[in-house]
């Protein structure tokens, strides 16, 4: 069906149209109002001691998340790609959930677990160990969040892929680790790449799980989002402004990085 | 089936079994374990206090605001994500590579930031003199801009595949583009479309992070369930917070396996 040329025009308006003013206006305005006092105000903003703290926190959060959700990502994936049981679609169903249930239903999910009043909550505190307002609980509420990303990616090219290379290095002797090394890793590796690059921008986002475990200790258990939230919340717009124009530009980053590695991924 | 398939089989069914023992065990810990406790603390207070907690006026109007933002958030999706689906696929312009990579955009920002980008534009302090914060409409701004990717993500592959020797079929036979949209293109997307807006609903069921600033949260009209959620929380109500929970879970829950039946008949519909 060839649209004619006012139609065609038309549809394009439209599309860009609201594009513009629901995602591109909005964002470039954060930019633009970041940088109004100047960058030397910028810098100030987001290099104050709870500031760097925030950003290392987020970091190092961020950092545990994307390891153990990818190692853990791709034995998921392998289970349901290369396993023949029955009841796979319950693993398959449950490795969604996170993605359908509200982030403030997790950060209180963790409260019920491991709170001072939780099922484990007292046997934590007479070992000495804080998971709720402190930073397991952050960990905790992050790997949930990001759980199904890595997942989610490399399944369907295990199964793109197929177990004959597998099954022929294995008749061939090779042990199930260099069978998993040499064949089954190299075929997924843009996928893991995806997925990882996915899990990071998730896990650098977070605020809603992490909001209700973190107790917001300014300088020890606060994230970068959770410092833009309390800096918007004392008046500080500019202060706000700054983190979040931070966080903006690692989105765009991610953004770059998931462009290139869909292309290449479409190459391979 | 002989002897020699049954063994070479063998050790990929060994490693397998560990990966689904190692997998099951990671989803309980993880995701099971918490999720259970929502259910059955919900009920710490007993059958009364769960009743009371979920049908409180405050619970009852935030969850039916929740429900009814995001039914309008997931409708308006399916139109404009479609449209941008067409205009990507069957377009051509300079920088739709560029267009094409920023669709992505609200799952890679930050919810938090995409609520005070909103709140600048069209807050208060709003340059263009539009200023919507705290009201209903606002939330409605808020989950179209998170959610705005799904539909996009979800149609535009069907798209590209769509037979276009189907449609000049059509045209030769003397059909008008409106027929032939509307009898050959949209049944085809319609499967990726009802996904799409169905993934959209889920997610904005349950989004906090973009709302929280720009609805305001103001009680019996622009609260949403999830913070009045956090609202209990806050107020050290952790259990009726969890009653209030279980229902919003089963909305996601009931949503996630609807897209899931709506997958298998997608894909029989293709054969």
């Amino acid at each position: 069906m060839t649209v004619s040329r006012p139609w065609q025009l038309t549809l394009r308006i439209l599309a860009l149209g609201w594009l513009l003013a629901l995602l591109l206006a909005p964002v470039a305005l954060i930019f633009y109002r970041t940088f109004e006092p100047g960058i030397g105000a910028v810098w100030d903003s987001i290099t104050t001691p709870a500031a760097i703290s925030a950003f290392w926190l987020t970091i190092e959060v961020s950092a545990i998340a994307v390891v153990v959700n990818t190692v853990l990502g791709v034995v998921m994936a392998l289970a349901l790609a290369r396993g023949r049981w029955r009841g796979r679609w319950v693993l398959d169903a449950i490795i969604d959930l996170p993605f359908a249930i509200s982030p403030v239903v997790v950060g209180l999910s963790l409260i019920l677990v491991y709170g001072t009043t939780g099922w484990f909550g007292r046997d934590l505190a007479d070992l000495g160990i804080r998971v709720i307002f402190s930073v397991p609980g952050i960990v905790l509420a992050t790997v949930f969040v990001t759980l199904p990303f890595v997942v989610r990616e490399v399944t369907p090219v295990l199964r793109e892929v197929g177990d004959e290379q597998e099954q022929a290095a294995a008749t061939l002797g090779a042990s199930g680790w260099q069978t998993f090394w040499r064949i089954t890793l190299p075929s997924i590796r843009w996928g893991i790449a995806y997925g990882v690059v996915l899990t990071t921008a998730r896990a650098i986002g977070e605020f809603g799980a992490v909001s209700v475990v973190s107790g917001k200790v300014s300088g020890e258990t606060e994230t970068l989002t959770l410092l833009v939230e309390k800096r918007f919340a004392n008046f500080d717009l500019a202060g706000a402004y700054a983190a979040s124009a931070l966080l903006a530009a690692i989105a765009l980053l991610t953004l770059l990085i998931m462009t290139t590695f869909n292309r290449r991924r479409e190459e391979a | 089936m002989s002897a020699v398939a049954l063994t070479r089989r063998r050790p990929a069914a060994r490693s397998g079994a560990l990966a689904l023992g190692i997998s099951t065990l990671w989803l309980s810990v993880i995701v099971l374990l918490p999720l259970a406790a929502v259910v059955v603390r919900s009920l710490d207070g007993g059958v009364g206090d769960f009743w009371d907690a979920v049908s409180s006026r405050q619970a009852v109007d935030a969850l039916r605001f929740t429900v009814l933002v995001s039914l309008a958030t997931a409708a308006i999706d399916a139109v404009t994500g479609t449209l941008l689906a067409w205009v990507l696929v069957r377009d051509r312009f300079p920088g739709k590579r560029i267009v094409n990579a920023l669709i992505d955009l609200p799952f890679a920002l930050p919810t938090i930031v995409a609520g005070l980008t909103l709140l600048a534009l069209y807050g208060p302090t709003s340059p263009l003199g539009i200023d919507i914060a705290f009201t209903q409409g606002a939330v409605l701004l808020a989950l179209l801009f998170v959610t705005q990717p799904f539909v996009v993500r979800s149609v535009q592959p069907v798209l590209i595949e769509v037979d276009r020797e189907m449609e000049e079929a059509a045209i030769s036979l003397g059909a008008s583009n409106r027929t032939v949209f509307l009898r050959i293109i949209l049944p085809n997307l319609l499967p990726a479309i009802l996904s799409g807006a169905g993934l959209a609903f889920a997610r904005a069921v349950g989004e906090f992070g973009s709302v929280v600033l720009i609805s305001g949260n103001v009680p019996f009209d622009t609260q949403v369930s999830s913070v009045y959620i956090f609202k209990l929380i806050e107020s050290d109500a952790p259990i009726s917070a969890a009653a209030v929970s279980v229902v919003l879970l089963l909305v996601s829950v009931l949503v996630l396996a609807g897209i899931r039946l709506l997958g298998r008949w997608g894909a029989r519909h293709d054969r």
